[in-house]
């Protein structure tokens, strides 16, 4: 590239109309992302006003889904979101932090990259692929050997032990809360694994240097330095888990009732709407209850992405030299 | 205190100090030995749903698969509509986002560092990121699909086109944090408005990893199914009209899947080996681009 291509001279007037221009795109593209969440909110939230009208406050704390007296209610599948979110999240993040800490600090240097490759491409599988297998392969195997195992063992326990009674059928909120842990593992293990690495060295190497062993750099050094990314990664996971549709809707069992147990069925939002969306006329009740929970939706995974957001923040978006100014 | 006395409490102390020590050690090795078997089973679960794909998938694989259009159960039919619906659609979605999300790109990295603005863009663009799909689908569907009074392709390419653009505002902003304050400053020394330097200098050094962003929202965007169900609903018959519902290779494969025909079944599977195959190699060729670079 010469100069000249640089430069452009005797077009100085033009250029500085072309700068603002240029600045002015982008400015406009940035407001645009602003615009965009803003609308996505509006719209659902239109979407949904005839059927919040209609059934008020109640549309929260009814179980009904009842298409042929129309009756809507978003206790069911609000329910089934937060169950099986959390619970992929109890699963998801010891073995998400037993990946990180492997990828950051057990692997030897060799054998990180091509691991790390690995679980990345697990987060590249597309969440149908994941549904599939979660009926074919994992459903099968909760329902013969998990769920009558876990009946076994965990059903007469003291208070929990309601919770590990039930038919075996294989789908229900256990096997779509497994199949979310699944998926959600790369995301979290990959965040972890990347706010590990920003542990000052000489922090870690001063607790070696005082006869720590690797568990106890770990739990007294890494870990209490990086919690609040931690704790941003777990709820990045649990964001990714409430919204996921494809995966959920092929385990779950897909019935509008509170499940009394684990190997119950249910639903979650994002299935209840994937599969009544095909029967529910436009502009009627039904599409509206369907975008009014698409709206909730929307309200609970903002609020779970900006927490993790906030936290993930600090110490990732510092580095020296980032507020100099360019004329 | 005499020296024996002396000697047998050092003695102690030493015994105590190494049973301490042992259980420390043992503590270590203990959750080193649990860490590395959670990776072993993540990698285990890569691995089981590899297999499974390849082993009920390949089965259909043929040319005729690959060349001819979905059917009505037992008539032998193939995938191609959908195969072209999910190019066309994943096109356009990667048409319509990657100018945009290389615009929010640059204006977080090099106009607004550290402005309220900037930072709420920044913030609300990685909310975008992670923000369910389905819901996308219901705003296109809503923004797009009822408006115009039918489902369709474009509408489908327009969803798509939502989730690409923080994908790659995320991306473009990083890559083009990375490179060197002295190149501007070069730039502008030799005479070069702003927008020049940006244009040919940064992008030029940042394009391997804006392209990783690109072929990385690529591989999203074509294995994603929630926001088609809203928008191109999918398509049994060829269809490349693009104000009319459209077959993708994702919805296909949730139809067939869950089907009672074990022909359509069949072609589930192979599809979902087709897509899955091709999702995981483009994040392979992306992560190639970008060690190169």
């Amino acid at each position: 590239m010469s100069i000249t291509t640089l430069y452009a001279p005797g077009s100085a007037a033009g250029s500085a109309g072309a700068d603002k221009a240029f600045a002015l795109l982008a400015r406009l593209c940035g407001l645009f992302v602003l615009v965009l969440l803003g609308a996505i909110i509006l719209m659902l939230f239109i979407g949904g006003l005839p059927a919040f009208r209609h059934f008020g406050l109640s549309f929260l704390v009814s179980t009904d889904w009842d298409p042929v007296q129309m009756i809507y209610g978003a206790a069911v599948p609000v329910f089934g979101t937060v169950t099986t979110g959390v619970l992929a999240l109890l699963v998801a993040v010891p073995l998400a932090f037993g990946v990180a800490y492997t990828l950051a600090e057990l692997a030897p240097a060799w054998l990180r990259q091509p691991v790390g490759v690995a679980i990345e491409l697990l987060a590249a599988v597309p969440s149908i692929i994941y549904g599939m297998w979660g009926f074919f392969v994992i459903v099968p195997i909760m329902g013969q050997t998990v769920e009558p195992w876990l009946t076994d063992h965990l059903g007469d326990a003291p208070v929990i032990g309601a919770l590990f009674q039930g038919a075996p059928f294989g789908t229900g909120i256990l096997t779509a809360a497994l199949v979310l842990a699944v998926m959600i593992i790369p995301f979290v293990a990959a965040t972890m694994r990347d706010v590990f690495a920003t542990v000052p060295p000489m922090l870690k190497e001063s607790a070696y240097g005082l006869g720590c062993t690797s568990w106890e750099v770990m739990r007294s050094i890494t870990l209490p330095y990086t919690r609040s990314s931690v704790v941003g990664g777990i709820m990045l996971g649990l964001g990714r888990a409430l919204g996921e549709t494809m995966a959920v809707t092929f385990v779950i069992g897909n019935t509008n009732r509170l499940p009394s147990n684990l190997f119950g069925a249910g639903n979650t939002i994002a299935s209840l709407v994937a599969l009544e969306f095909p029967e529910s006329q436009a502009g009627s009740l039904a599409m509206s209850s369907l975008l009014a929970l698409g709206f909730i939706l929307f309200v609970i995974s903002f609020v779970v992405l900006a927490i993790s957001r906030l936290m993930l923040r600090p110490r990732a978006r510092t580095s020296p030299g980032l507020k100099r100014a360019i004329p | 205190m005499s020296a024996t006395a002396i000697a047998t409490f050092e003695r102690r102390d030493l015994a105590l100090s190494q049973r301490l020590g042992r259980r420390r050690r043992i503590a270590s090795r203990a959750v080193t030995a649990l860490c590395w078997a959670a990776t072993a089973l993540a990698l285990l679960l890569l691995a089981s749903i590899l297999t499974t794909l390849v082993v009920r998938g390949a089965a259909g694989l043929s040319l005729h698969m690959l060349t001819t259009s979905t059917r009505a159960p037992g008539s032998n039919g193939g995938l191609l509509n959908a195969i072209v619906g999910s190019l066309i659609q994943t096109a356009i979605g990667t048409a319509l986002g990657t100018p945009i999300g290389l615009m929010v790109g640059t204006y977080l990295a090099e106009y607004a560092r550290g402005s309220a603005l900037g930072n709420a863009v920044r913030f609300v663009s990685d909310i975008l990121l992670s923000a369910p799909s389905i819901l996308i689908g219901l705003f296109v569907y809503k923004l797009i699909v009822e408006p115009m009074g039918g489902f369709s392709g474009i509408a489908g390419g327009i969803a798509l086109s939502i989730i690409v653009v923080p994908i790659v505002v995320r991306t473009t902003e990083d890559m083009l944090r990375l490179i060197p304050d002295t190149l501007r400053e070069a730039s502008i020394a030799l005479g070069a408005p702003k927008w020049r330097t940006i244009v040919l200098i940064c992008y030029r050094a940042a394009l391997d990893g804006i392209m990783t962003g690109v072929l990385l929202a690529v591989a999203r965007v074509a294995g994603e199914t929630a926001p088609l169900l809203f928008t191109s609903l999918g398509n049994l018959t060829w269809s490349v009209g693009l104000t009319h519902p459209m077959a993708s290779l994702p919805v296909t494969i949730y139809q067939y899947a869950g089907s009672a025909f074990d022909d359509w079944v069949q072609l589930g599977w192979t599809g979902a080996l087709l897509i899955t195959a091709g999702v995981l190699a483009t994040n392979i060729v992306a992560r190639l681009v970008i060690r190169r670079g």
